[in-house]
């Protein structure tokens, strides 16, 4: 397929692998934190770690949407479509998550709900023009790729007068969270970061210069595909080798700019603002990490429209998530994992998405979890 | 009175054994499925066991068929609910002979569509070389079904010396699958309510015994055959491997997906692996067979872009791992829950 294939290449794979080999030194140990889910998902889904020499290690980090998602704000999202009687629109990975009671989106469409699973904010405000007599809520979600879809969303509903539709708003800001990370008392065991690749298509890639500065570790921003991922490690090692550590560096320049996307940065300054503070689960509260609904664009926020107050939860205990999602350990370090926590029943943020860090080991690489106990033995 | 099938829809009496009941089954179910065993008008069907087959055993297979749309691209619930059983008993090893089908209607469902599923049917058994020898009518509530259900159950003979089972894997065996990936799941998805897509792809559905008989003829000594319907590839080797105990080891550049297909699943985040087939099937044989097998394989229409895909390995894991088309190595787990499509 064109445009995929090339970036799977077994070929060009083996050369990036050698390059590596090659140029990482024998003497150090390079670890470096991929920033989203989607490069933990092509790190196992096709194999990369075992392509890298045994000095270069992939450190997961917090980009998956589903994963910091704190479990209040979707038992909120289970209490406007069970108390107000609305339909709730979501994107599919949120269907299985676990609430607050344990119960997911798919077990109270099962117990009668509406609930639609919705591929894009359009087919939301499809199902809200076909309902005129009921109220739709669009559970938004995401990172600043999916940010701008909502907006161009408020905006349609608002210049049709759809008067019906409603957006849940948990969109979050990913340079926060790069911050909270790199802040944390605890200091992050990491030489170098890849950065996000859709996020850097609307936010653009200055907007890590910052930290790179500030806290001396490179960041390559890097594509989704495996070679883009293979790229990138082998740009940060470069990197490092050579001192330069206050760098940000584009691999992924087929989509991402330094500046970014312009037109949509300014359709979301327009219809959101930064929160105060909010929570991630795993990393606590961030401020002015998430947005909110600006006030000209009231009538189509969910949480005026619809009250809803979530009861604290408390996260099962010895689950490794937050130190997972901070880069301190890795999944194999919980004690939950494959025992009580697995994704048919996760406990833990980092198995509850496909792109989670435990979900991904789980599904992609429990055969290596075996082969090290082997080793080990 | 007389059925109106243009425009006449599904009422409670069709299901109340009454009159209108006899009307239904005879206008429509024998008239389309008619055969001397169903001629006999019994509640059950009556038939010589076929001992001059070289018949060792008997198989028996059921599967219910609910499926939205019920028209879907390549096929119906009808013809789909032919291909499962038949299927499903082939994959024992078996001759399928004789289907019956039990369909549970709901009230207010049109009878032309009811007609075409049923002439679906008609068409699906007969190329297939069975026969629909019994059948039953239920009428639900409107609102207490999905227009149709079709539950078929199909009895076949396994010839002697036969030996299909999925617990017949052992290591140094070869893995092959008769054809493209993910086909069928990829035309339902592409007409499901709020994911619709343009897709040119049509549902694999189709009945496998036939290329099962060319098979068996090439390599009687096949240790086990499997269709991968629901969970896809994935889970259905995952299921052999449990069942055999043993790992297997498969190359992903070898698994055939046809190129609509990979895209669509690039677009919806979904891995092709996990994906239903309805006219696929996975054959586990010993090595010296395999050339044999491949080249029958081919030979079928239905079998043309056969391919080995990977090896049985001695795994106390029962783990089925696979050389990724990068070159990496990674785990190829059972489906968890449904596959659903990604944010980003």
């Amino acid at each position: 397929m064109k445009y995929v294939d090339e970036f799977r290449d077994q070929r060009q794979a083996r050369a990036i692998a050698a390059a590596i080999a090659r140029e990482a030194k024998g003497e150090r140990h390079y670890r470096v934190m991929e920033f989203c889910g989607g490069h933990t998902h092509a790190i196992f889904r096709y194999g990369v770690q075992g392509l890298m020499p045994g000095n270069v290690e992939f450190v997961h980090g917090p980009g998956c949407p589903v994963c910091v998602l704190p479990v209040g704000r979707l038992d909120e999202a289970m209490q406007m479509v069970e108390r107000h009687d609305v339909i709730l629109c979501t994107y599919g990975d949120m269907m299985r998550v676990p609430g607050g009671k344990r119960r997911s989106l798919m077990q109270v469409k099962a117990d009668g709900a509406d609930i639609r699973m919705v591929y894009s904010t359009q087919d939301a405000l499809k199902v809200a023009r076909e309902n005129p007599e009921r109220q739709v809520v669009f559970f938004a979600i995401g990172f600043e790729t999916t940010t701008p879809p909502t907006a161009v969303a408020m905006k349609q509903a608002q210049a049709e007068g759809l008067r019906n539709f409603s957006v849940f708003c948990n969109h979050v800001l990913t340079p926060p969270a790069l911050g909270a990370i790199l802040n944390a008392e605890t200091p992050i065991d990491v030489d170098a970061f890849l950065g996000p690749s859709h996020v850097s298509t609307v936010i653009g890639s200055s907007a890590y210069e910052p930290f790179a500065e500030k806290y001396r570790k490179p960041i390559v921003i890097a594509g989704f595909e495996p070679l883009d991922v293979m790229q990138s490690t082998l740009m940060v090692i470069r990197l490092l080798n050579e001192g330069r550590l206050n760098l940000v560096e584009n691999e992924y320049t087929r989509a991402v700019t330094r500046e970014g996307n312009a037109k949509a940065q300014a359709l979301v300054h327009e219809v959101f603002e930064p929160r105060d503070s909010f929570e991630w689960r795993g990393l606590g509260l961030i401020p002015e990490s998430a947005l909110q609904i600006r006030a000209g664009f009231s009538g189509f926020d969910a949480e005026r429209r619809f009250p809803v107050q979530a009861q604290p939860v408390t996260e099962a205990k010895g689950c490794a998530c937050p130190e997972i999602l901070r880069g301190q350990k890795k999944p194999l370090d919980c004690k939950l994992f494959g025992t009580v926590c697995t994704p048919e029943n996760p406990m833990g943020s980092c198995m509850v998405s496909s792109e989670g860090a435990c979900a991904a080991y789980w599904s992609y690489g429990r055969h290596c979890h075996d082969q090290s106990l082997r080793a080990a033995r | 009175m007389k059925l109106n099938l243009s425009s006449g829809k599904v009422d409670m009496s069709h299901g109340s054994g009454g009159r209108a009941m006899t009307n239904l089954i005879q206008a429509l179910f024998v008239k389309y499925l008619d055969n001397d065993i169903l001629r006999q008008g019994n509640d059950g069907a009556s038939f010589d066991m076929p001992i001059d087959m070289g018949a060792d055993r008997m198989v028996m297979a059921t599967d219910g068929h609910v499926i939205s749309p019920l028209f879907f691209p390549g096929g119906d619930i009808g013809s789909l609910a032919v291909h499962g059983t038949v299927n499903d008993v082939a994959m024992m090893g078996a001759k399928p002979l004789y289907l019956a089908a039990g369909f549970i209607l709901e009230e207010g469902f049109p009878l032309t569509d009811l007609e075409s599923i049923v002439a679906s049917m008609a068409s699906a058994a007969s190329a297939a070389g069975v026969a629909i020898v019994t059948g039953d009518t239920k009428v639900v509530e409107k609102g207490k079904g999905d227009g149709v259900f079709i539950t078929t159950t199909g009895v076949g003979v396994v010839a002697e010396g036969v030996n299909v089972s999925g617990d017949r894997a052992q290591a140094g065996d070869v893995v092959l699958i008769s054809g493209s990936m993910g086909d069928h799941g990829i035309a339902i998805l592409s007409k499901r309510e709020h994911l619709e897509f343009d897709t040119a792809i049509e549902s694999d559905s189709a009945a496998l015994n036939g290329l099962v008989a060319d098979m068996i003829g090439a390599a009687p000594q096949i240790h086990c055959l499997r269709d991968p319907t629901r969970g896809g590839l994935a889970t259905t080797l995952n299921e052999l491997a449990a069942q055999s105990g043993v790992g297997m080891q498969l190359n992903e550049s070898a698994i055939p997906v046809k190129r609509q297909v990979a895209a669509a699943c690039e677009l919806l985040g979904i891995d092709p692996l996990y994906v239903a087939n309805e006219g696929k099937l996975i054959a586990i044989c010993a090595e010296e067979d395999t050339v044999n097998l491949l080249g029958v394989m081919r030979g079928h229409p239905l079998g043309r872009d056969a391919a080995v895909i990977g090896r049985v390995l001695e795994d106390r894991h029962h783990l089925v791992q696979m050389q990724t088309r990068l070159g990496g190595q990674r785990l190829v787990d059972w489906l968890v829950g449904e596959q659903l499509p990604r944010i980003c």
